[in-house]
């Protein structure tokens, strides 16, 4: 690989006793797009605001196109800095500046040009990002959008080599979050700068980005291209690109899949050696896809968290249960019998015949048929972990129906 | 300074702590002047934002400076008429408001306006911008702030504390004109005439000096706690900026009269 635009080497930072970066490694390549993303607080907006020379590390080295920082002379990163453009997370807009006037400070302090091309080049701009209208307005007067659009107009004004954008999309509709991501994009391939975006956005910003640096914890535990960081196994990783679901799974009162996995897996192991047994429960909503087509999101988030609910009801303190694939629910109950296992199905469906989401009333205007299934399986001896799996899916048996219509309608 | 003392070492450790502290400061205070003051002179220059600041400073103060001029004029008037008709020599009252006017209350009362009218909006202007990451923003953009921000309101202040200071001494003289001669009844020629004999040209550049000085040491302290709203312990966000333009004025108010004494000593 070509060597690193901008290589961040083991920076540490903390402010009084308070550590914000322990050993940050990261390279940023020419012409890419980077994501930096992570928790808020954990520390993004240092880190680039070490890359552009507005705070300087405790210790470590940041090299430029290899270049150690500090042997730069002041030309150096004079012509360095003025081939940088940042874009704060408060946009920082000089309130006692109009929109244009705002704009064309960066050309009009760097000197060299006449004021008729400020102008076009201003007014050039402008028109890119709608923002005509408001030419003599100052930013107060304008709303947040509108504000983010001129703090973008201003970055890309000066034509920079690189542009460091610091949660450009935060506090905007999605509509225009997309347009912005978009634009970053696509001003990205017509004037080829590299660009280094901190965002919230998951997933969006992963198919805008040709790399992806997670922050976590003060340092950088992973780095690479957004499908190394999809097929990537490890724990970290999996909770920031789920995390929408996770959320979901934390509505349902449901574990991460991951440690029911591991648990699932220990189990399996332990079997051989101990006199134990286990029973592992697989509940599927056929079909949540259908349902979530049809009669809505929340109608299908609806049925979905009742039966996590319900289970982690019936389980108790002692069981794993995770959403295991789109409507499927795994858990593990230790120690438990097949029969056990049995009357806490039972408890399931009774829970959720109470709630009423198996009743055709509380879908007054779509309502589609759907069934619950469920297999169990008594585990006694080894078994491998995905036999087990393939298993449970086959033993599949139907455990309730919802009818839209009555038996006997008729019709 | 973790290592804190005990026992009767911690009343000079606490002494010893505050001085520390307070040369600090100064030290930093004083290199930021000079940093300041060194940048007006860089190529470009900044006319446009200098007279900006000229006209924000200098103009829009005229009116309150006239008012406080001529008030002060006028009670100057009064007061050295019953203080000197004692003596029987009301006669030198063109004199007496002229020199003091002039050598002291000129510069030192036009200061002190100035203080509380643009001192303090230069450091919740500067503070701003400040909280609010836009000097950040300048420093990304390869604008220097200091350059951008300091140099023009100390260059303008340099240009317009002079001007004011003599607009406030003319003032001050046709008020204790009007005090002393219209109201009380001195004659208008033995009021100029004992004016004209007693002042010389050292008195009007003693005055045009302290100005000078007071110009300096109030734009550079006011800019100074703007600049470094950010670096106060026990402030943030608005809070900073409110206890940054306090100090401000407090501490270039206190600074104007050392200042002042200070200079009057050299002069006399």
């Amino acid at each position: 690989m070509a060597e690193p635009f901008i290589q961040l080497r083991n920076i540490r930072k903390s402010f009084g006793d308070h550590v914000v970066l322990d050993g940050v490694d990261l390279s940023i390549y020419e012409g890419e797009i980077t994501a930096i993303i992570g928790k808020s607080g954990g520390g993004k907006s240092v880190l680039l605001k070490h890359m552009i020379g507005l705070l300087k590390p405790d210790s470590g080295e940041i090299l430029i196109k290899g270049k150690p920082l500090r042997e730069f002379t002041k030309e150096e990163w004079r012509r360095f800095k003025r081939s940088l453009s940042y874009m704060f997370q408060s946009n920082a807009l000089f309130d006692s500046m109009t929109v244009y006037e705002n704009i064309a400070l960066p050309l009009v302090e760097r000197g060299g040009l006449s004021q008729a091309e400020i102008d076009e080049r201003v007014m050039a701009r402008m028109k890119q990002f709608e923002l005509e209208d408001v030419t003599g307005k100052y930013p107060s007067q304008i709303s947040g959008g509108m504000q983010k659009r001129v703090a973008l107009a201003r970055a890309l004004v000066t034509d920079p080599k690189m542009i460091l954008f610091d949660e450009p999309t935060t506090g905007l509709d999605p509509l225009r979050k997309n347009a912005v991501l978009n634009m970053i994009a696509h001003y990205q391939k017509a004037i080829g700068f590299t660009a280094v975006v901190v965002s919230h956005d998951i997933p969006d910003i992963f198919f805008i980005s040709n790399r992806v640096a997670i922050i976590d914890n003060k340092k950088i535990p992973f780095q690479g291209t957004p499908i190394e960081l999809e097929q990537s196994d490890s724990e970290i990783v999996w909770e920031f690109i789920h995390g929408q679901e996770s959320l979901q799974d934390q509505l349902t009162g449901l574990h991460s899949k991951i440690e029911v996995e591991r648990t699932l897996r220990q189990e399996l192991e332990r079997i051989g050696k101990f006199q134990d047994v286990f029973s592992v429960v697989l509940i599927t909503v056929d079909s949540l896809e259908r349902i979530r087509e049809q009669m809505g999101y929340i109608a299908a988030q609806r049925i979905f968290q009742c039966l996590g609910m319900s289970l982690r009801d019936a389980l108790g303190a002692a069981g794993y249960a995770a959403r295991f694939g789109p409507d499927e629910i795994l858990a593990l109950l230790p120690h438990a019998g097949a029969e056990q296992a049995a009357r806490i199905i039972d408890e399931i469906v009774g829970q959720c015949r109470k709630e009423k989401i198996m009743d055709p009333k509380s879908y007054p205007k779509v309502c589609v048929d759907f069934e619950l299934k469920a297999a169990i399986v008594q585990v006694t001896e080894r078994m491998a972990y995905q036999e087990l799996i393939e298993r449970l899916r086959k033993e599949q048996k139907v455990i309730a129906k919802m009818q839209c219509r009555p038996k006997g309608d008729g019709s | 300074m973790k290592d804190r003392a005990v026992g009767p070492f911690a009343f000079f450790a606490w002494w010893g702590r505050l001085f520390l502290g307070l040369l600090g400061e100064l030290g930093a205070m004083a290199i930021f002047a000079m940093h300041g003051f060194l940048l007006i002179f860089t190529y470009p220059f900044q006319f446009k934002k200098i007279i900006q600041q000229v006209y924000f400073i200098g103009v829009k103060s005229v009116l309150i400076i006239s008012l406080i001029g001529l008030f002060t004029g006028m009670v100057l008037g009064l007061q050295g008429y019953y203080t000197l008709v004692k003596f029987g020599s009301e006669g030198l009252l063109g004199a007496a408001v002229a020199l003091s006017l002039i050598r002291e209350l000129g510069p030192v009362l036009t200061a002190l306006m100035i203080i509380g009218r643009a001192g303090s909006s230069m450091a919740a202007e500067i503070g701003i911008m400040r909280i609010s990451e836009q000097i950040d923003a300048l420093d990304t953009m390869d604008i220097n702030p200091m350059r951008f921000l300091v140099a023009p309101r100390i260059a303008a202040s340099i240009i317009v504390f002079p001007l004011l200071t003599a607009l406030f001494d003319v003032i001050g003289i046709i008020g204790g004109y009007l005090t002393g001669v219209v109201q009380l009844g001195i004659n208008s020629g033995i009021y100029f005439n004992r004016m004209y004999d007693s002042v010389v040209l050292e008195d009007v550049s003693g005055g045009f000096y302290k100005s000078l000085a007071f110009a300096f040491v109030v734009a550079v302290i006011c800019c100074y706690q703007g600049y470094f709203t950010h670096m106060r312990p026990e402030g943030f966000g608005a809070r900073g900026v409110s206890l940054a333009t306090t100090s401000a004025v407090v501490l270039s108010c206190v600074s104007v009269l050392i200042v002042d004494y200070v200079l009057t000593s050299f002069l006399l």
